[in-house]
């Protein structure tokens, strides 16, 4: 087949609202669009186990050490599950670590602040995770069938991450005077670089209107960001905390909440590299993958013995 | 060094009486260890009673894409299909 019938029968896939599959014929910007995307996605899982994995050793009780553990290995696994659907675009899994390493792509900013107090954790469980699970209940109809699967796969897990982490805000803003002052400063610290969670306003979007047209976006930046506001106002109130905007308001005519400027300048400087802990992420990052090539090594050598004996014995 | 560890096809068995259906795919050096990650990836939540584990390689597949002649043989086919025969209402059960 010629390369617009081809074209054709993809968009005739995408118009159908059906899946795309690895093997399918697809034009390369698609291709490339999805790897970069998902690529990102992965490696915000990966990295984004740091900032937890800095409390495990200083959780509170056992119980909350056995949720954080679970959490933070949840994450793992949606960077794997992630990682894999990349691959069936044609990439491999050592260079998209390679990419991720030499700063060639990207993760999201967000993990890029630092985790100070305890009360991070529940600010991260309800407002990060809350807002990645409004970014990616959508993806889990994306037209890539393998991105698609592994979302629907990671939406059920997201949902105890943000539930354990409300509840844990919830327990300190109901403690002491001292435990309520520090979940209020968690959630004054994680609130705006939650709502730049959703990317550049629509107006500066640059991929976006391909991507919905490819059925790999399906709402825009400013809505996803909207639902997460309206959502995350009544949780605030039922928490007993104030979310840090003086601007935050109702709108009874348009039924959602109106909220203030974004400071935009200090997401694009994060993204530029110079947030808080980029150097310490990305040291870290490539200092467990170096630390672990002997791990990956000797499994490589064990297998190889081991297949070099059945082939004896056979 | 770069010697990637190749790539298995994991299959999960959600519960006695179902098949195993496909749940990803996971890197690791040999069947063992294939399936001790495909336990710690892919079923944290008792989400399987048995697990299989294919090298990617060994996956022989019908067509390079999905929606090829190969299949167009069933397509005239409708009177395998039970609702091809019209028959009388008064034929409760058939
Ligand atoms: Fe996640
Ligand atoms: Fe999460």
């Amino acid at each position: 087949m010629d390369e617009t019938a081809l074209q054709r029968d993809f968009d005739a896939t995408i118009d159908a609202d059906d899946r795309i599959e690895p093997r399918d014929w697809m034009p390369d910007a698609y291709r490339q669009t999805l790897i970069r995307q998902i690529a990102q996605h992965a490696h915000s899982e990966i990295i984004g186990m740091q900032p937890e994995g800095n409390w495990i050793t200083r959780a509170p009780s056992l119980k909350r050490k056995a949720i954080l553990m679970a959490k933070v290995q949840d994450e793992a696994g949606h960077g794997l599950y992630l990682y894999s659907a990349a691959e069936t675009l044609g990439v491999s899994r050592d260079e998209l670590l390679d990419k991720l390493h030499t700063g060639r792509q990207r993760y999201s900013s967000i993990f890029n602040y630092p985790t100070i107090t305890w009360a991070d954790m529940g600010a991260i469980g309800w407002l990060v995770d809350g807002a990645a699970i409004m970014n990616q209940v959508p993806l889990c109809r994306c037209s890539y069938g393998p991105y698609a699967r592994a979302m629907i796969r990671i939406c059920k897990e997201e949902s105890f991450h943000q539930r354990q982490g409300f509840e844990l805000l919830l327990t300190l803003s109901n403690g002491t005077a001292e435990q309520k002052a520090m979940a209020q400063d968690a959630v004054n610290r994680w609130w705006w670089p939650s709502l730049m969670m959703f990317g550049p306003p629509d107006s500066e979007s640059t991929h976006s209107e391909q991507s919905m047209r490819w059925g790999i976006k399906r709402f825009s930046n400013d809505e996803l960001r909207q639902r997460f506001v309206d959502a995350s106002v009544p949780q605030a109130e039922i928490l007993g905390l104030t979310l840090p905007d003086p601007q935050l308001r109702f709108n009874s005519e348009t039924g959602h909440y109106e909220y203030g400027d974004i400071d935009w300048s200090e997401f694009k400087r994060i993204l530029a590299g110079d947030g808080p802990c980029n150097a310490q992420r990305m040291a870290h990052r490539v200092k467990a993958h170096t630390d672990g090539a002997w791990v990956r090594e000797a499994a490589a050598a064990y297998a190889d013995k081991r297949a070099a004996r059945e082939e004896g014995a056979a | 060094m770069s010697s990637e560890w190749p790539l298995w096809e994991v299959f999960v068995r959600s519960r006695r009486g179902l098949s195993h259906v496909h749940s990803g795919s996971l890197h690791a050096p040999d069947a063992e260890l294939a399936l001790r990650n495909a336990r710690d990836l892919y079923t944290r939540r008792q989400e399987g009673v048995s697990i299989w584990v294919v090298r990617a390689d060994d996956i022989t597949a019908s067509s390079p894409d999905e929606k090829d002649p190969f299949f167009e043989t069933a397509s005239d086919k409708p009177y395998r299909h039970p609702t091809f025969y019209e028959l009388p209402d008064e034929l409760a059960h058939m």
